[in-house]
Formats: C-alpha cells, sequence, structure tokens
C-alpha cells in the first residue's frame, strides 16, 4: 500500500511554515519525523491533501538546560535527546524513557514535538510530560501560548492544539535536589507500543521522609493518568518496600483501562499496581543517593 | 530550495548520495525513499517488508543513523548521504565482518531480513565495538526474523564484533 498524493511543500523558516497553515487548514498536516504519520498514510488511515514538511526549518532543534528549565526544540529527535549527557543528569527520567520510545530507527527520525502532539496515551513522552508537570510552546502567526499537560492532551491522539499551530518547543522541570526519577514500561517486545507506562518522582526532605511524589500511568486511559490520591497519602511517609505496596492497591479502584487482544482490563491493572510499586520505590532509592 | 507551488502532480527532482555514488531522478513526492532506492536506482537489496515501520526489513543509513526507509519520502532524502546493504562490502569486493559473520554463523535462513538487520547491526557495532548478547538483542528488536529464532543472528554480530576488534589492532 502506497500513501495518497499530496501536495508537499517544504518551507524553510517557522513564519513560512505557518502562513502555510494559514493557507490550508485542516487540509494540511506537518511532516516531522514522520514516524507515526507515514505508517498512517502508508496504510491509507490518513490522507491528508497537503504535506508541510518542516524538517528544513531552522532554529527549531536543540537542547537548552536553564537553572531550573530545560527547552527541547519541537524538531530535536529523540537520538539527540537519548544521547545528551545533560539530560542525563538535568533529568534522568527523560534520558531514561527516551530510549524505550520505538527502536534506534524510529528514534533517528522521531522527534519530540511530533510525539507530544501525536498525543498517544500509550507513549512516553506525554506521560513523562505529565508526570513531570511540563510544558508545551504553540506558535501560530498571529500567537504564541504555552500549554500544560492537563490544557494539551484532550483524549486519545487528539490535543487543543489549532491546526493553524505548530509545537515550537516542549519544557521539562529541571529535577530537583534529593529528588530520584523513574520510568518502566509492560512491552510484548522490546521497543513495542507499551501495554502500560508508569513514571515517577520522588522528593525526600532532609530526614529522609517523603516530602513530594508524582506518579503518572499510561496506557489506562484517553490522555495519561497522574495518579494524585496515590501520592499525597505518601507525602510525610518513610519510603519503603511496604508503604509503596501499601498505598499502590488503591490503583485497582483508580484506573479503569480497556481490554484488547493483547491483555485484559484486569490484567493492566495488576501491571498498573505492579509497576508503580517499582518505579515509587526506584526513584526513592535515587534520591536517598541525589 | 524552497517549494513555493505544490507538486503532487509533478515530478521533484531530487539528488541522492548512496553508497559514494551520485544519483538525480524524478519521483513523485509520495514516493517512499524504499521505492526509490528499488524502483529508480534498481538498489533491490533493500527489501520491502511491512511498509510501515514494523519489520524492519527497509533499514538503511541516512547521514550515519539507521532509519526505516519506508517510512521517509524520498523528496526528504534529496541531498542526504545513504547507506544501503549494496555499500556494506569493500571496493574489491571484500564482506564486510557482519555479512561473513551472518555466513559463518548460518545468521540467514530465507534472507528477507538480512539486509535490515546487518544495517542495524552495523550501526551498533560502530558505537559498541563490544555488545553483551542482551544488547545484541536489544539493538535487532526493531527487525524481525520469521525464520531463525535470533540465535544465528546474535551469534553472527557477536562474531563481526570480534572480528572487527581484531582488525582495529
Amino acid at each position: 500500500m502506497k500513501p495518497a498524493a499530496f501536495d508537499y511543500y517544504k518551507p524553510e523558516t517557522l513564519d513560512e511554515a505557518l502562513s502555510l497553515l494559514d493557507e490550508f487548514g485542516y487540509d494540511a498536516k506537518v511532516l516531522a519525523g514522520g514516524q507515526s504519520l507515514i505508517p498512517m498514510m502508508n496504510m491509507r488511515l490518513a490522507r491528508p491533501p497537503v504535506l508541510i514538511d518542516i524538517n528544513g526549518v531552522q532554529g527549531m532543534t536543540g537542547i537548552e538546560v536553564g537553572e531550573s528549565e530545560i527547552v527541547i526544540g519541537g524538531l530535536t529527535r529523540h537520538y539527540m535527546v537519548e544521547h545528551s549527557p545533560e539530560i542525563q543528569n538535568s533529568c534522568p527520567m527523560l534520558a531514561e524513557g527516551i530510549k524505550l520510545i520505538g527502536h534506534s530507527q524510529i528514534r533517528s527520525r522521531g522527534t519530540i514535538g511530533g510525539s507530544i502532539v501525536h498525543a498517544d496515551p500509550t507513549a512516553e513522552l506525554p506521560v513523562m510530560l505529565t508526570a513531570l508537570g511540563g510544558k508545551v510552546t504553540v506558535v501560530s502567526s498571529s500567537d504564541e501560548r504555552e500549554l500544560t499537560p492537563e490544557e494539551l492532551f484532550l483524549t486519545y491522539m487528539t490535543t487543543t492544539i489549532e491546526p493553524n499551530e505548530i509545537v515550537k518547543s516542549v519544557h521539562f522541570p529541571v529535577i530537583a535536589e534529593r529528588t530520584g526519577h523513574s520510568i518502566e514500561e509492560f512491552t510484548l517486545r522490546s521497543g513495542d507500543f507499551a501495554i502500560i507506562i508508569a513514571a515517577a518522582s520522588v522528593t525526600l526532605d532532609e530526614e529522609g521522609l517523603i516530602e513530594s511524589a508524582a506518579l503518572c500511568i499510561g496506557g489506562v486511559d484517553g490522555i495519561p493518568v497522574k495518579l494524585e490520591d496515590v501520592t499525597d497519602e505518601l507525602i510525610g511517609e518513610a519510603p519503603s518496600e511496604e508503604i509503596f505496596a501499601e498505598k499502590c492497591a488503591q490503583i485497582v479502584d483508580l484506573v479503569d483501562p480497556e481490554k484488547d487482544i493483547h491483555a485484559s482490563a484486569e490484567y493492566r491493572k495488576d501491571l498498573c499496581v505492579a509497576l508503580s510499586r517499582r518505579v515509587l520505590k526506584k526513584a526513592a532509592d535515587r534520591a536517598k543517593q541525589a | 530550495m524552497t517549494e513555493k507551488t505544490a507538486e503532487s502532480s509533478r515530478l521533484k527532482t531530487i539528488t541522492l548520495k548512496v553508497n559514494h555514488k551520485e544519483y538525480t531522478v524524478d519521483v513523485e513526492p509520495r514516493m517512499l525513499l524504499s521505492d526509490v532506492l528499488r524502483d529508480e536506482l534498481r538498489l533491490t537489496g533493500t527489501h520491502v517488508g511491512c511498509e510501515h515501520g514494523v519489520c524492519g526489513a527497509c533499514t538503511i543509513m541516512i547521514d550515519g543513523r539507521p532509519v526505516r526507509s519506508c517510512l521517509v519520502f524520498g523528496v526528504q532524502a534529496d541531498q542526504a548521504n545513504l547507506v544501503t546493504v549494496e555499500g556494506l562490502e569493500s571496493e574489491d569486493g571484500e564482506l564486510h565482518p557482519l555479512q561473513k559473520g551472518f555466513w559463518e554463523k548460518h545468521g540467514l535462513q530465507c534472507g528477507f531480513c538480512t539486509p535490515g538487520m546487518l544495517m542495524t547491526a552495523c550501526h551498533l557495532l560502530e558505537h559498541n565495538p563490544h555488545p553483551s548478547r542482551e544488547e545484541i538483542r536489544e539493538a535487532i528488536s526493531g527487525n524481525l526474523c520469521r525464520c531463525t529464532g535470533y540465535q544465528g543472528i546474535v551469534d553472527a554480530v557477536e562474531y563481526a564484533a570480534k572480528e572487527m576488534r581484531e582488525r582495529a589492532e
């Protein structure tokens, strides 16, 4: 199967790309890494009449690590983040989670912005953005705005980004002191789409008690699910396998996954509990060493 | 070059550098790079399996990185440096250590996945001369083989790693 015919544009500047989007609106799709879009076009599940290939747009690639924030250009490819030593130090969850995206062939092309706007709830980046409370900057020819994950993700593969907007950059917070990160997923084959992903961040106070924690699960709903009910109860507790097991047990009642050919809903719930315990424990262990 | 006009109905002229040789061809924008290589350049070593990024048979190198050529449009590779499986053997016809490894260790049966396996493994060994069996398995996890159970392929990559280390010394 081959893609249906389309009109192809290759702008060199962001302004040019945005004015093409203004011109074509819903008819146009932005082509960045293409690792989700092109498979859909190959199967003719998507047949956009116009493709705006932004791979030649200057100034949208790169990683800047500041005092409190990491800014990653929307067109930055996964492998660039994967191999960035700065990311290893400033955001261990991102360093760990990016390796779980597809295979090396996919990470060669796929982009940070593309993965976020594709908004697959079982994809690593939307889960990490939600877990860490990152932000996305989107631009149109007339406006620029910042969106939190809660404002961005609507449901499966759907965001609040307008058809004339492009993700200019994605922002992650730099890891705080006495904090540990962890992300794990369950897949049928290394690099495949995840059945369940769990990501956690744990911050300890000076006495070693849990000061704050975040836990986010992918694969149980149309958007990544942040489990504040669980993490709120962890505050002030001493991190231990027992406390994580106790608090994570309630997750079976907090998530409502669907079943499919790969796993039943019950099995997915079990995975949520098991992976949550594991990432919280690992994040806490790492926080102790931080 | 900025395209001010739509290109769907018209062919676009692109220049590809494949295995150190330059090719100029006219392609429709919707033509996948895998098809440009096979149908336009007659470089049929690159195999096309699933055509939606699952099987890895069409893996080639674009500017030094392994990429699935069925997930890139030919027009996007204009001016890029490509290496396909045809580019692995040396100019005097000596097989690449990986090709030798697949021969020696029975790393292929039907051979359909082999070009993609070779290109993926090639990238692994360039960056990791001492891969563990686990790392080899991880690296080739994006390439499907329906015949071998992967044992021979992992053996072949190990063989090539050793061979390449010895050559480098």
